[in-house]
């Protein structure tokens, strides 16, 4: 549906985006996931035309936006981060013009523009100037704009900045609706809403892609740093006898709480699942556990370790770059 | 093309510049008609027409000022050049609806001559002939405001620098008499002139290959040819900069009832240039 390779844009000695690739595949929700200044919004103004790569190309369905705009074009509907509107005119006539722009033949124009109405819940406010509306209803203005004439892609760069709780909610129920039949692609720096909607996560930092999957697959992706956390009904010293016998285990952090139990925390070797083990080694000793607990990375974790742990490599990448284009320029 | 060309026309005509626009030119013209062909008498509209050439300097800026850099400013350019749509068209619709605004006035010019006809003698086909041109140079003048409107992204900047551009063209035949006429202050001129054109290319393409060949060829040419025969450079500056006093194409034709078809031809090939220059300026915009 979308491929894009190796994408990179400059401003100035700038690098915005750096190298980026990925592909985007039929009816799935993706979620671009990156801090502010990640590049999110500029590679999505790339995928749609409104910016020129430095190098790398865009291919929508086969035509490169570049080569062939026209046709590339058609085939995607775009939310920008500032809904494209223009205050003087009325939400209808505003509409009407996304139809007749976007190329919606004349006899299905007033129809397409009526659901789309009716999708986003405008149809109060369609007689009103779009100066006079508010953040959250001029958000659901351009969001019509994006989806009028039902594109196959589907491109929204912070849908739901600026709405209240309520109609978050409901935007995220139309994306969900929408990718029924289209393919969706959003940004958002907001985990919550990513993990919440999308079926496939892109994690961008300083440009560049740092992990994409689906959001469980993510979740496992730190396994490696599992840890188990248990709370028993003892002494330190005796949890510590008690779990002595089991190899797995690395290294043991113990807590002792005021109720006369103990909080541990044990690292483990890699992909090993020792709560059985666990769980008979204090059976045998009669010693009550109260809780058992595998503590798995959650997004939140891989998220910031992952845009945090880029900062050292990337600036060599940097200079390496620039040192390449003053050759050339020589 | 034509749901932008709409657009822009609906626009400014809810907005108001368009019916300020027509209404100061119509009132304007209106109050020298009264002047020269009512009260004193003279049959020639055109003569009335010269007169209010003076209102473009101050209407066409205000026309064109926020075609591209509000656009640009709002975002909403986002929408046009996402949209599947090339932007040859989209740069067209906006300098039709302009052109249209434009015409509006114009057509109700073509009614003057008539009343004069009313009084007693007219000379219809001059006074026609000389709305149309009067339209035409009105056509070039929205040319040059909206490049220079796509070149930034403020209203009162672009206004500004349309209405100064304009006003160097009307006052062009008295800055031209202060250029050189000597054979050396010719080629120094001209090699001026290029450096300003190589310096464009090199903003628009950065390579310096092509800039920096431009004006050593140039160069070149112009230093060859002035040892070869200088007699040629004597008042070139005059010659070729005269060319661009616009308005006298127009004036000739309302004073001595000359129509000039070179002047026409000039007219619509700065038409073209301008808006090929809007358009590799929007284009070179999403590169940068």
């Amino acid at each position: 549906m979308i491929e894009v390779k190796n994408l990179v844009k400059k401003y100035g000695n700038h690098l915005a985006v750096d190298n980026l690739s990925f592909k985007i595949d039929k009816g799935k929700i993706y979620g671009f996931l990156g801090p502010n200044g990640a590049g999110k919004s500029t590679t999505m103004n790339i995928m749609t035309g409104y910016l020129g790569a430095t190098e790398g190309e865009v291919l929508i369905d086969g035509h490169d936006i570049l080569r062939e705009p026209e046709k590339a074009k058609k085939y995607i509907g775009y939310l920008p981060e500032i809904p494209p509107l223009y205050m003087e005119m009325t939400v209808q006539e505003y509409l009407d013009f996304a139809a007749e722009l976007k190329g919606i033949p004349k006899e299905k124009r007033e129809s397409s523009v009526e659901e789309v109405l009716k999708l986003v819940k405008l149809k109060d406010v369609r007689e009103r100037l779009i100066r006079n509306l508010s953040k959250g209803y001029r958000q659901r203005v351009g969001l019509a704009q994006a989806i009028l004439g039902f594109p196959d892609i589907i491109i929204l760069d912070e849908p739901t900045v600026g709405l209240d709780p309520k109609q978050i909610i409901e935007i995220r129920e139309l994306i969900r609706d929408l990718a029924k039949k289209h393919t969706v692609i959003l940004s958002s720096h907001i985990l919550a809403e990513v993990k919440e909607v999308c079926d496939y996560i892109m994690i961008i930092s300083k440009g560049r892609l740092v992990a994409s999957d689906t959001p469980d697959n993510l979740e496992h992706l730190l396994d490696d740093a599992e840890s188990l956390e248990l709370q028993a009904k003892a002494e330190p010293s005796r949890v510590r006898e008690i779990l002595e016998p089991i190899h797995e285990i690395l290294s043991i952090k113990m807590e002792k709480r005021t109720d006369g139990t103990t909080f541990a925390s044990l690292d483990i070797k890699e992909n090993t699942d020792i709560r059985e083990k666990v769980f008979f080694a204090f059976a045998d000793q009669k010693c009550p556990l109260l809780m058992l607990n595998t503590n798995r990375a959650s997004l939140e974790e891989i998220f910031l370790e992952l845009t945090q742990k880029e900062e050292e490599p990337k600036s060599q990448v940097l200079e390496k770059k620039e040192a390449k284009t003053d050759a050339g320029r020589l | 093309m034509l749901a932008v060309y709409k657009r822009e026309l609906k626009g400014y005509f809810q907005s108001m510049i368009g019916c300020v626009f027509v209404a100061f030119l119509v009132g304007f013209t209106g109050i020298y008609f009264v002047a020269y062909n009512l009260n004193a008498g003279y049959p020639y509209f055109s003569y009335t027409l010269s007169g209010s050439l003076i209102v473009f300097l101050v209407g066409i800026p205000l026309l064109t000022m926020k075609s591209f850099s509000e656009e640009r400013k709002n975002k909403t350019d986002q929408l046009l050049l996402t949209a599947p749509v090339s932007l040859t068209k989209i740069v067209l619709g906006k300098y039709l609806a302009m052109v249209s605004v434009l015409a509006v006035p114009n057509i109700i010019f073509c009614l003057f001559p008539l009343i004069i006809k009313l009084q007693g003698i007219a000379y219809l086909k001059v006074d026609y002939i000389s709305i149309s041109v009067f339209f035409l140079l009105g056509c070039v003048y929205i040319a040059i405001g909206m490049f220079l409107s796509s070149l930034t992204e403020s209203q009162i900047i672009a206004f500004v620098t349309t209405f100064g551009v304009l006003l160097a063209l009307y006052l062009w035949d008295g800055i031209l008499s202060f250029l050189p006429r000597s054979a050396s202050g010719g080629v120094i001129g001209i090699i001026l002139i290029l450096t300003i054109v190589a310096a464009y290319i090199q903003h628009m393409t950065g390579n310096w290959l092509i800039s920096g060949g431009v004006e050593l060829i140039g160069a070149a040419v112009c230093v060859i040819t002035y040892i070869m025969k200088a007699g040629l450079f004597e008042n070139i500056l005059k010659k070729i900069l005269g060319n661009l006093a616009l308005a006298n194409f127009f004036t000739d034709i309302t004073s001595n009832n000359i129509v000039n078809i070179s002047g026409i031809i000039l007219y619509l090939s700065i038409i073209v240039v301008f808006i090929f220059l809007t358009i590799q300026t929007i284009q070179r915009r999403r590169w940068s």
